[in-house]
């Protein structure tokens, strides 16, 4: 099952959905044919796009809305912010290439402030897929919701066994005294290689995939910090606003606090190339996770083995 | 139209005058760009539209959008007059108690959307008309702009999607007044010439006299204009019409009266005697 297979069956099921796209086909290249009007394609008009969303909505409609994450969420953000966030509407937003999966494009194309700008709106739910395994686990929940929903799209295949998918509920992969690792999204499979390195070195490392950014799942955070172990945030986003910030939130609301290590983008750009590369430059890979882990314990990273290479992204806009 | 129902139709206009100059008042409202489109709002919700208070949540109902969400105060004083609303809401204006306030919302029944940030309802129109036609419905669905929210690149962008994708249920009608905020249109952005401008981007074009209910029946009759292309209604209107102290006047967009200065301007509205007015007229945004 992948993602367009998975929206065509939940589209002939339910004449409620509406395909939208603002000429973004990648997912959805075959559905014209088998949809017929309930396939609507604006151009290149994100504004447009979620307006006339705002409006089939409000005909009863759910529409699944697609274009590149950044365009979506910054051209298009007070169009989502207003007129689906105050209209509280059931419009279902499937953001592209969203984090390090925009790899070539450059900064115009890098959307790693939306889990920020997405979770900032009132009843705005917000959810990033390991992979599309746990995509198209992920989906049929969040489709089936009343709540707007912005969805990282992440189409990479991984290897690992996803848990059944519950809004709000994180996926605890391991649990680990030393260090526990939070991630969303691609970089997942990166910090399951990081999180086998450090187990070599001797570690107890828990992981756990988050799926759901808002709600968040609280009750997993807040064991994970009574555990006492490092926290590391991983996430292919701007430091402010995402997943660190929301640990931040969590903790103050409970008046606890946590030794926690941020790993995100800086104040800044990231350097754009393939894939791979990206993640070598910017130190996310697997290796790189690891190293830098292992470094913030004032720890010698030399004996950290190489991980596997890194796929390229298959999607190159 | 019959001079009965020409009379009908000014009465209640006259009537919805007096209720926007009653809202300028205690923390005021946009008074002029009430003004302009109350006779509009008048003719479409008493003579044209399929929308009654007791069919609001019927999907076989037509719908009317109100992009330029400031002049609320025109669409509530009809709701008012055609029994949508209670006429005692209108004196919770800007109290916490009720939704009464600059920007029209959904709290009120007729409104079929919110507004007030510019160029977001025709989208959002675009996309009921869009459904409509998908379920086979002949619904109308109108979506009123003002003239300087045309300076927003998205009500041209809905209208090229619309053109493209042949949503000719859907109107798009301008209230032509001449002014934005705080100044004449043609002196900031210049829209003229208007009507080549939608036509280009695919419309089927008609201007009228905004105040005049015989050309607004001759127009809104006509629709839809095309079978394939969105129609558009021009209608040339005066800011501030029906008060001859603020019509046409750059400085008469937010306005906040004394309770004296109503009494005086309700008077003007009914005899044409001069207003005098004094209060420092707040202009926003």
């Amino acid at each position: 099952m992948n993602y367009e297979e998975l929206i065509k069956q939940t589209a002939l099921a339910d004449d409620r959905i509406v395909v939208m796209t603002a000429e973004n086909r990648a997912l959805i290249r075959n559905l014209p044919a088998v949809l017929g009007p309930r396939f609507i394609d604006t151009g290149i008009t994100e504004q447009t796009l979620i307006g006339a969303a705002a409006g089939l909505a409000l005909r009863g409609r759910v529409p699944v809305v697609h274009a590149l994450a950044t365009f979506l969420t910054l051209r298009a953000f007070e169009f989502i912010r207003t007129d689906v966030g105050i209209g509280k509407l059931p419009v279902k937003l499937s953001g592209f290439v969203p984090g390090f999966l925009s790899d070539g494009n450059g900064p115009t194309h890098q959307a790693i402030e939306d889990v920020s700008l997405m979770r900032g709106i009132p009843g705005m739910t917000v959810f990033a897929p390991a992979d599309e395994a746990d995509m198209v686990a992920m989906l049929p929940a969040i489709w089936a919701s009343p709540e707007p929903a912005y969805l990282r799209v992440n189409t990479r295949s991984g290897t690992y066994k996803h848990a059944p998918f519950e809004i709000g509920k994180a996926e605890i992969v391991a649990d680990g005294t030393d260090i526990t690792i939070l991630t969303y999204g691609m970089l997942f499979e990166q910090t399951l290689v990081a999180r086998e390195l450090l187990q070599a070195q001797g570690k107890s490392v828990g992981l756990i995939n988050l799926r759901s950014l808002k709600p968040i799942d609280e009750a997993a955070l807040l064991d994970v910090v009574r555990r006492g172990s490092l926290i590391v945030t991983v996430e292919d986003h701007f430091v402010t606003g995402g997943l660190y910030s929301i640990l931040a939130e969590v903790l103050l609301r409970n008046q606890l606090t946590a030794r926690v290590l941020p790993l995100a983008l800086e104040e800044r750009w990231y350097r754009p190339g393939r894939l791979s590369a990206v993640l070598e430059y910017e130190g996310f890979t697997g290796h790189h996770i690891a190293r830098r882990i292992s470094e913030f314990l004032g720890e010698s990273a030399a004996a950290i083995a190489e991980g596997p290479a890194v796929l390229e992204n298959e999607f190159a806009e | 139209m019959t001079d009965t129902k020409r009379q009908e139709l000014s009465d209640r206009a006259l009537k919805v005058r007096e209720h926007i100059v009653r809202l300028s008042t205690d923390g005021g409202c946009f008074t002029g760009a009430s003004l302009s489109c109350a006779d509009l709002l008048v003719y479409l919700y008493s003579d044209f539209l399929n929308v009654r208070p007791d069919n609001l949540t019927d999907p076989t109902r037509d719908y009317l959008f109100l992009s330029k969400g400031h002049d609320v105060p025109a669409l509530y004083g009809t709701f008012v007059e055609l029994g949508f609303i209670d006429k005692a809401r209108l004196d919770q204006h800007l109290s916490t108690d009720d939704h009464i306030y600059w920007h029209p919302n959904r709290n009120v029944p007729g409104v079929e959307f919110h507004s007030g940030s510019l160029g977001h309802l025709p989208s959002v129109a675009l996309g009921v008309a869009m459904d409509c036609k998908m379920r086979g419905q002949d619904n109308k669905v109108i979506v009123i702009t003002g003239d300087g929210e045309l300076n927003e690149g998205t009500v041209w962008e809905s209208l090229l999607v619309a053109s493209a994708h042949k949503i000719n249920n859907l109107t798009l009608v301008v209230d032509r007044n001449h002014f934005q905020a705080n100044v004449a249109t043609e002196d900031l952005i210049p829209l003229e010439p208007m009507a080549p401008k939608f036509e280009a981007f695919g419309c089927e074009v008609r201007r009228i006299d905004g105040h005049d209910f015989t050309q607004l029946e001759e127009a809104f009759s006509a629709l839809p204009f095309s079978d394939t292309k969105p129609s558009v209604i021009i209608c040339d209107t005066v800011r501030g019409r029906g008060l001859p102290s603020i019509e046409a006047r750059a400085d008469r967009w937010f306005c906040n009266f004394s309770a004296e200065e109503v009494e005086e301007l309700l008077r003007e509205l009914h005899s044409q005697v001069a207003t005098t007015l004094t209060s420092e007229t707040l202009t926003v945004r």
